[in-house]
């Protein structure tokens, strides 16, 4: 009997992030996509290329006051103040569950020192089941009068330092848009080091209830997210993505297949969902399959031939 | 904990005043297992904008695959859903939430302020049916006026509870608040307060309770981007000086828990 051999139906999604291998593009955004568990009845994790939890800092944090979030034009402000576990309990209550999902679990880091940066580094070492640190260099070094990490290149380059040297896993540094130039930021952190950066973090911006006059936000000021931000992203990302040679990976109001498919054409490597989680539990799988399907019927070999194919004339 | 993402189609549309409306929406499986206090996020659009789900409480679930919002239209989400129509589908994302937590063996004291009320009706028939006999439970339902209370009377004087009606205008029921109504009652020590209303509200009852020593157990509202415990914005002050997120650890929580200002 003669075997019928089907043409494999499902085409090269792979991408490199510096050593470490997804199976497809599409990770989680932190802070946005809890500790993974919480998805997990509503869609398949294990078809994800990756998980980002939520930030952890050397202590738990217990957060900032309510209200925390606001929503705005096509996106939404939040102040959440890294509410967190702490990295303690983040590995003794967390880590058993993620490491058994079968995909790489990404942690997201941060510190109000490059001392709390360091110890992080070292307390996540040799963790089973983490595959990579994701630094979030936009909390202010209360070192040096509140200047954020993400915002001073000097700075951000001795904080990717820091943790590189210590880390036994890829480091990637996500990077604040709150800045003039963000290409100079990037270059900065790839001189340190990094294997990669993702971009953009959330855009400061306010709201307010005129009726009371007072701030939406208990923070006063908060991070924006959601498609509101996409097009000044991909534009970020773009402007990076023209001046390393490390993978970018392309986060900000991301939503659709197409929206990701954007963001790898004009330079990143892999992408992150975020605020469209909130919305739609579903959303990252839903990329997945709508990336898949584009490969197939572009006919690309892989993903990988997307990668920054714009074309400017 | 089971939860389910459903395209739910539109089966019946009351205006019940000018702001109030209650949908009845075809959700089998969030029907199925929802309990009472817990919540529903729905879209209001199909777009960006606006782009966040809104909670709402389940007012109703059947067993016949149903469920029903009720609601008043406060912003632009619910003053989107007031111009939704029959046979329209709605994403609708439940159950969620922690409920009340039914003591069967005790008298029970279901307190309503205003939209607070929604919550109430799913309780009040689940308690109807797990006891034998509701004569000595008691429903308190009060709004501003007639308009608010009447059109919902009709659901509650079925159920076999004694309802007792207030408006703070005295246009319907007994002039005045359900936290001085509750004090005209003399209710059995060990009967439990399950309450959903204004903050103020729900304080004054919490405060009448723990002099009578009896429990308390509050549904309580918050902003929330995603209503499943990811986005940590749902806070609000515990006892302890902690924070307890409204979305996964309530909306309903023994008012002893919180932190009441």
């Amino acid at each position: 009997m003669e075997m019928i051999r089907e043409k494999d139906p499902y085409p090269d999604l792979r991408v490199n992030i510096g050593k470490l291998r997804l199976q497809n593009p599409v990770m989680t955004a932190s802070g946005t996509f809890g500790y993974a568990r919480e998805f997990a009845n509503l869609m398949n994790l294990h078809r994800l290329g990756g998980v980002i939890v939520k930030g952890i800092s050397l202590e738990p944090r217990k957060g900032n006051p309510p209200p925390r979030i606001v929503e705005t034009a096509c996106g939404m402000l939040n102040a959440i103040g890294l509410e967190n576990v702490g990295v303690h309990r983040f590995i003794s209550e967390k880590m058993k569950y993620l490491k058994g999902l079968g995909i790489p679990v990404i942690v997201n880091v941060l510190g109000d020192s490059i001392e709390e940066y360091e110890l992080i580094t070292d307390t996540l070492c040799g963790v089973e089941g983490v595959a990579a640190i994701e630094v979030n260099i936009s909390c202010p070094n209360v070192k040096k009068g509140g200047v954020a990490f993400g915002t001073d290149p000097q700075m951000a380059e001795a904080v990717t330092k820091a943790v590189v040297r210590r880390s036994d896993v890829p480091v990637i540094v996500k990077l604040s848009p709150n800045v003039s130039n963000i290409a100079v930021i990037a270059e900065a952190v790839e001189a340190g080091g990094a294997d990669a950066v993702s971009l953009i973090n959330t855009l400061i911006g306010m709201a307010i209830d005129l009726p009371t006059r007072k701030p939406a936000l208990a923070n006063v000021i908060g991070g924006l997210s959601g498609p509101a931000i996409k097009p000044v992203a991909l534009r970020m990302v773009y402007q990076v993505a023209q001046k390393v040679s490390i993978p970018v990976i392309g986060i900000g109001g991301i939503d659709t297949a197409e929206d990701a498919l954007e963001f790898i054409v004009a330079g990143a490597t892999a992408i992150q969902v975020g605020t469209a989680n909130f919305i739609n539990p579903r959303a990252s799988e839903e990329i997945v399959d709508g990336i898949r399907d584009f490969v197939v019927e572009e006919k690309l070999r892989s993903i990988r031939d997307l990668i920054g194919t714009l074309r400017v004339d | 904990m089971s939860q389910y993402q459903e395209n739910a189609t539109i089966i019946r549309f009351e205006q019940l005043t000018a702001d109030n409306i209650r949908l009845t929406l075809e959700s089998e499986n969030i029907a199925a297992c929802a309990k009472p206090g817990q919540f529903v996020m729905i879209r209001t659009a199909t777009g960006k904008d606006p782009i966040l789900r809104r909670p709402f409480s389940i007012h109703q679930a059947s067993t016949n695959g149903r469920i029903q919002i009720l609601f008043k239209i406060t912003g632009r989400g619910t003053g989107l859903l007031a111009h939704s129509k029959v046979g329209e589908r709605l994403s609708v994302f439940g159950p969620l939430g922690h409920g009340f937590e039914i003591r069967e063996d005790r008298p029970a004291c279901l307190v309503g302020g205003g939209m607070g009320i929604a919550p109430m009706l799913f309780l009040a028939k689940k308690i109807s049916i797990l006891k034998k006999d509701s004569a000595n439970d008691h429903i308190i339902f009060g709004g501003r006026t007639r308009q608010e209370v009447e059109p919902l009377v009709n659901d509650f004087e079925q159920i076999g509870m004694r309802l007792v009606t207030a408006t703070d205008d005295g246009s319907y029921g007994k002039k005045g608040f359900v936290t001085e109504v509750i004090q005209t009652l003399s209710l059995a020590r060990e009967t439990v307060v399950y309450a959903c209303g204004p903050d103020a509200m729900m304080k004054q009852l919490h405060i009448y309770c723990q002099v009578k020593k009896m429990e308390c157990q509050v549904s309580v509202e918050s902003v929330m981007a995603c209503g499943m415990g990811a986005c940590l914005g749902c806070n609000i002050p515990a006892k302890d000086g902690h924070y307890v997120h409204v979305c996964y650890e309530g909306p309903v929580f023994n008012a002893e828990e919180l932190a009441w200002k």
